[in-house]
């Protein structure tokens, strides 16, 4: 609260009667003053040894990534070649292929994010611009939170039960989808939310003082705003799902085909089960193939990745405050 | 400090006929009272400013004249506030009309992320408007005193825009849905002594087709452009009255004591 406004205060206004000017005599007035420990070489030396930690804690991450890429291209990038990626696995090292497994991969993500997308969307639009604030929503709240840590291989459980067996889905690519859906839709509840939290009231304000109604607050600006937030929550999560292998294994993919899915009732592969499959052989050229197929998927999810942070920079250009 | 009760209120009561009417109304947040027994009727076509301390209810009373209260879980309305003699309080009633017909202009200019035209446009869009958009918003930006310095980058963003051109656009988009009442929410606080003019200047001259409330916390900017005053202080309504009366012959101590500056 001030009363000055329409007054520009002068500088003795601000500085009282104190203000000093060098050369002027001392004020009768003496100012004491507290004693003060800067100790500047400590903060400074202090400040430096955090920038070093975590400089390294960078290296190391980075450095076994690096290791980690460096000792299977080593083994296996000889081996990545056209006819690598268009041969159907074999009995012979030289022969296999990763067609079936990689096509697998690409249907069941594109099937996979079918599904979860608009139920995760949805669901994180429901909670976080319409419910209100009860003692379900904290309930759902804390419960989609521990969804997101419950480990891979219960989902595969959940699915064979569910979707193998009540549903009658059989072992096929829908039953693997929606498995993989179950597995990341706490992952894209939570991402959208965060997405949707970061949008400023004062956009949703604007919007119903003008007499919109709350889904036009959100269809108009609400969600174009989070777009990219909930983009790369949605991208991140699926590059997840691709990396997936134990509930797959779980609900029965094969580990040997030699066709690509045609329909989603068809039976499937992924790339992780294959190369799985490979590294359990004792052959050591079937292990060559298997650093060729790792190369494959480490490829496959580096494009994803890159797609996400595409589509970011594109929609992020438009809101800025 | 002397804690006014509502008997000793001094609330002046303009002629009719009124934009609005706030009836005994009480507004709590969970167990705390922001707005206590405040009744106080508007008049049409007249500018009217809320002022008081800090955390004295002027802006909780302000929101709950367009029901923007609704969006706080914990906020709870009792009493009645009349728009066009029907309480808006009551069960038929709904909100998205009601603020349709009652703008707002908040403290933070708030400009949707989209260009210049899309923000006026949107309102009247989702509203059903049958008119010449073109038309719209050149004289929403008109009378918003801001249609000089955007005509020719209307497909801008209304973000590119400095504080004081958004809180302008801002007025424009809420003119632009042509309400009977605007309600402004401290729309100058963010803003510097220039901008601050031009926004006065610009109330003066929209009341001539818009009641206009205003919250602020600038006592000259009240005594500038309101024609009635409105002084609470700890959710209770003080003293209402003509502008001049209440800033030059309060009745109330308290307004007194606010006015001249001893306090707040």
């Amino acid at each position: 609260m001030s009363n000055t406004h329409g007054m520009t205060p002068t500088n003795s206004a601000i500085f009282g009667g104190s203000l000093r000017i060098p050369g002027e005599k001392a004020a009768a007035k003496t100012v004491v003053r507290a004693t003060w420990k800067p100790r500047q070489r400590w903060r400074a030396f202090s400040s430096k040894l955090f920038f070093f930690t975590s400089l390294m804690a960078t290296v190391l991450a980075v450095a076994a990534l690096i290791y980690l890429l460096q000792s299977v291209a080593e083994q296996g990038l000889d081996r990545v070649s056209w006819s690598f990626i268009t041969s159907f696995p074999s009995r012979f090292p030289a022969k296999a292929g990763v067609k079936a497994a990689l096509w697998g991969s690409a249907y069941l993500t594109a099937l996979t994010a079918a599904i979860a997308v608009p139920i995760g969307v949805g669901a994180a639009v429901y909670l976080e611009e319409f419910a209100a604030d009860s003692k379900l929503r904290r309930f759902i709240d804390i419960n989609i939170a521990n969804l997101a840590g419950v480990p891979s291989i219960v989902y595969g459980m959940l699915g064979l039960m569910l979707f193998v067996r009540i549903c009658n889905f059989g072992r096929s690519l829908l039953a693997g989808a929606a498995t993989m859906s179950l597995l990341i839709l706490p992952i894209i509840i939570v991402a959208s939310r965060e997405a949707l939290k970061t949008i400023p009231m004062g956009i949703r304000h604007a919007a119903f003082g003008l007499g919109a109604t709350r889904w036009q607050t959100v269809r108009a600006h609400v969600l174009p705003s989070a777009l990219p937030g909930i983009l790369t929550g949605v991208i991140l999560s699926l590059s997840r799902a691709v990396g997936e292998t134990a509930p797959l294994l779980m609900i029965g993919a094969l580990s040997y085909m030699a066709f690509v899915p045609e329909t989603p009732m068809d039976a499937f592969t992924v790339l992780p089960i294959q190369i799985f499959n490979w590294t359990a052989r004792p052959q050591d050229e079937f292990h060559v193939t298997a650093a060729a197929g790792i190369i494959v998927l480490l490829a496959l999810l580096l494009t994803v990745n890159a797609l996400a942070i595409f589509m970011r920079m594109r929609y992020q250009r438009k809101a800025q405050w | 400090m002397v804690n006014a009760g509502k008997d000793q209120a001094t609330v002046f009561e303009p002629s009719a006929p009124y934009a609005i009417e706030v009836n005994d109304v009480n507004v709590s947040y969970g167990t705390s009272r922001a707005v206590l027994d405040v009744s106080l009727k508007i008049p049409e076509h007249t500018i009217v400013a809320l002022i008081g301390p800090s955390g004295c209810g002027k802006s909780t009373l302000l929101r709950s004249m367009n029901r923007m209260n609704d969006f706080v879980s914990s906020a709870k309305v009792t009493g009645e506030i009349l728009f066009r003699g029907s309480n808006i309080y009551a069960d038929e009633a709904d909100p998205v009309l009601l603020r349709r017909q009652i703008g707002m202009v908040f403290q933070k200019p708030n400009p949707f992320p989209t260009s210049i035209r899309k923000n006026i446009t949107w309102g009247p869009g989702i509203n059903g408007f049958q008119g010449d958009y073109n038309k719209l918003v050149e004289s929403s930006l008109r009378r918003a005193a801001l249609w000089d310095e955007v005509a020719g980058k209307l497909g801008e963003s209304g973000l590119a825009l400095s504080g004081g051109q958004q809180q302008r656009l801002c007025i424009a988009r809420a003119i632009a849905m042509d309400p009977d009442v605007i309600l402004m929410d401290e729309p100058c606080s963010a803003l510097d002594p220039g901008s601050t003019l031009k926004i006065e200047n610009l109330l003066l001259e929209l009341k001539e087709r818009f009641t206009i409330v205003i919250v602020t916390h600038n006592m000259q900017q009240a005594r500038r452009v309101s024609d009635y005053t409105a002084f609470m202080y700890q959710g209770e309504l003080v003293e209402f009255g003509p502008t001049d009366g209440v800033f030059e012959t309060p009745r109330q101590e308290l307004t007194r004591d606010y006015v001249s500056g001893r306090f707040g």
